[in-house]
């Protein structure tokens, strides 16, 4: 039982860390994309409908990977070239992916896709990938000079700029990023958490992944802790409510009264608990103002405009 | 001269008739829906939209029709209402329980537009009709199958939120059920969502993790039988026939058919015969259909198909004495019937089912 609900977990988890550290890449550099949403809906239309013609998963995944990236150079045009405001832009791409993908997708509702399985430890090659993707953006933001020129142009791009830094053209890249990981995040949900395509199926996932990367105050590996927490919470407080009485007095000393507690919990209040988790985070670090400043990207949502 | 008082009068009649609303014939009819998940759901929204395809479909040019999607229950709805409203719309179907006192709200200030509002109660302008389908009914068939098909004697299902709706057929099917077998349990969980397949594929999982070896659902989206499917257990569709997503899986679904009352009321608004109404139709009028029974054995199928047919008989009724609330007290005496009041309020599970309802 507890292999299955670890699995359900960390299902329920990868989505959300893979728009997450997306996000995070691409707020490091000092874009804010609040798209998330939409370019995960528009991931997962495309993985389910190329997985769905080519018969393979994984192609159909690439696509994802694919249509997100560009997706997202939509708003880097609208953001960086023609410095469009930001928030007003991810917006508007969240809306145009939801409408979007409900629109290609109207043909695909009320079919059964194909199914991205299980290869190692009853998890799937996209969770994987997801932890070999945490280890890669940790080293290179911390650790690459690449990486910190990243980091360079999201706390001051006009030093940065005046040092040569190409910050319009890194931008791009990390916002192309941002928007592979969203649609690969997206792919995951049409191809392995719930194979199959339904309209506006990430179901807010996309605004959770933004939230946690505020959650984890720009930290890679605060990311992968915080989309467990969540995905534990989601997962905990279901199987809790499904637990018989009998179920919860056979477990050891303390546990055994800690569960029975929770399941007296009304599960609207249990349901609700991620975000008030968000809430705590976000009141506690912006009582620390060292904290706050330290991690927080400085240039985070202003345009740049160099010959200004 | 003649001709003039004949057209004087015409047009005076014109005027009454108009003035008299319900009676005035339409040329021509604008019909709006809005819902509350995407018309993509494959669930509750996709029905409510299918219905209003037949509707072009049987009245052609005679009708026009729009909708919203995804309009959350809530000060949202009140707008999008009033849109709906003012842009012309002479009918506007609002088909989800939440949008209740937002569609009373603006009924009262278009009292020329008439509102009909799915699931709900309140009708406070005489311009609000509510209409509702007997779902229960097919619940109470799904328990006397799963009663009978399990062998854990655990049933999962994923509810979304405790309105009577909801635990009016949680009771239903557990009657059903212990009709059949007075060992079955009925496991709950809440979602508290209509609409997330990935948290709706969570609670199957949980569910089962917890022993269920049957799961209905009453969410939204496909999910919970892909679960099921992949579990290698059975699973009861929910709004659309969906064993699409569970060949070897599914048992039967609840099939909401909205089509022949959108037709009905929107003819009785062109033909001038409309008036406000209180609809709740099941079985019997083929608002509520099953889908076929399927992955299960002749005999039980055939328990299924005489319970569905004695509902649609008015033979036997899922909510019938003597029964009891969960607390103990009675609900209803031995021979008696529940009225439609105690079943539109439901807010008590029956004796016997474990857990706690929330409020």
């Amino acid at each position: 039982m507890l292999e299955a609900i670890l699995i359900s977990i960390a299902t329920a988890a990868t989505p959300l860390f893979l728009a997450a550290i997306g996000e995070l890449v691409s707020e490091r550099a000092g874009v804010l994309n609040l798209g998330v949403e939409g370019m995960m809906a528009m991931g997962a239309v495309t993985g389910f409908g190329i997985g769905l013609a080519t018969g393979s998963p994984l192609i159909g995944a690439l696509a994802a990977v694919i249509v997100g990236a560009v997706f997202s150079l939509l708003f880097a045009f609208l953001t960086l070239t023609l410095a469009s405001n930001q928030v007003a832009t991810g917006l508007a791409l969240t809306l145009l992916g939801l409408g979007v993908s409900g629109q290609i997708g109207e043909a695909y509702v009320g079919q059964p896709g194909v199914r991205m399985g299980p290869v190692f430890l009853g998890l799937d090659p996209i969770f994987w990938f997801s932890l070999v993707l945490l280890v890669v953006v940790a080293w290179f933001l911390f650790h690459t000079k690449p990486g910190l020129k990243v980091r360079a142009v999201g706390d001051s791009h006009v030093s940065a700029h005046a040092l040569g830094v190409p910050v319009i053209a890194i931008r791009y890249a990390a916002v192309a990023f941002g928007g592979a990981c969203a649609g690969l995040a997206g792919a995951y949900l049409s191809l392995v958490y719930t194979p199959q395509w339904v309209e506006a199926m990430t179901a807010g996932r996309g605004w959770i992944a933004l939230a946690l990367v505020v959650f984890a105050s720009w930290r890679p590996v605060r990311v992968l802790v915080g989309a467990w927490l969540f995905g534990a919470i989601t997962i905990g407080q279901l199987q809790i409510q499904a637990m018989s009485l009998s179920t919860i007095a056979g477990f050891a000393a303390p546990l055994d009264s800690i569960v029975g507690a929770l399941k007296s919990v009304p599960s609207q209040f249990l349901s609700s608990l991620p975000y008030l988790a968000t809430v705590v985070v976000l009141v506690l670090i912006s009582r620390n103002r060292r904290l706050a400043l330290v991690n927080t990207p400085a240039c985070l949502g202003q345009p740049f405009v160099p010959d200004r | 001269m003649k001709r003039l008082t004949t057209l004087l009068a015409a047009s005076a009649a014109m005027v009454f008739a108009s003035a008299g609303g319900a009676s005035a014939q339409m040329d021509k009819v604008k019909a709006c829906f809005i819902y509350v998940g995407p018309v993509g759901d494959f669930g509750w929204s996709y029905q409510h939209d299918q219905g209003r395809k037949q509707v072009e479909e049987e009245l052609g040019d005679k009708v026009e029709t729009a909708f919203l999607e995804s309009v959350p229950e809530g000060a949202d709805a009140e707008r999008a209402i009033e849109r709906f409203a003012r842009s012309g719309c002479n009918i506007i179907f609002t088909t989800s329980f939440g949008y209740m006192d937002a569609t009373n709200a603006v009924a009262g200030r278009f009292p020329d537009v008439k509102f009909e509002h799915a699931t709900g109660y309140k009708r406070e302008h005489d311009n609000v009709s509510t209409y509702n389908s007997k779902f229960y009914e097919g619940r109470y068939v799904q328990g006397v199958i799963a009663g009978q098909l399990t062998e854990s004697n655990t049933i999962g299902y994923i509810a979304s939120f405790p309105i009577p709706e909801v635990v009016r057929g949680i009771n239903s099917f557990y009657i059903g059920a212990q009709s059949v077998n007075p060992d079955v349990k009925v496991n709950v969980v809440w979602a508290n969502t209509w609409f997330d397949p990935g948290k709706e594929a969570d609670a199957a999982k949980a569910l089962i993790d917890q022993g269920a070896d049957i799961i209905t659902q009453h969410t939204d989206s496909t999910a919970p039988m892909q679960v099921a499917a992949e579990r290698g257990i059975k699973a009861f569709g929910q709004a659309s026939d969906m064993i699409n997503f569970g060949p070897e899986t599914q048992l039967t679904s609840i099939i909401d058919d909205w089509g022949p009352y959108y037709v009905e009321r929107i003819k009785a608004l062109l033909d001038g015969n409309y008036e406000q109404s209180d609809t709740w139709h099941g079985f019997a009028e083929g608002n509520v259909r099953m889908a076929p029974y399927t992955n299960m054995s002749d005999d039980v199928k055939a328990d299924a198909e005489e319970a569905e047919k004695k509902i649609t008989s008015d033979e036997l009724e899922p909510f019938s004495g003597p029964l009891k609330k969960k607390d103990g007290s009675d609900f209803l005496a031995e021979g008696e019937r529940a009225d439609d009041g105690a079943l539109l309020g439901m807010n008590f599970y029956v004796e016997g089912i474990e857990g706690d309802l929330p409020n």
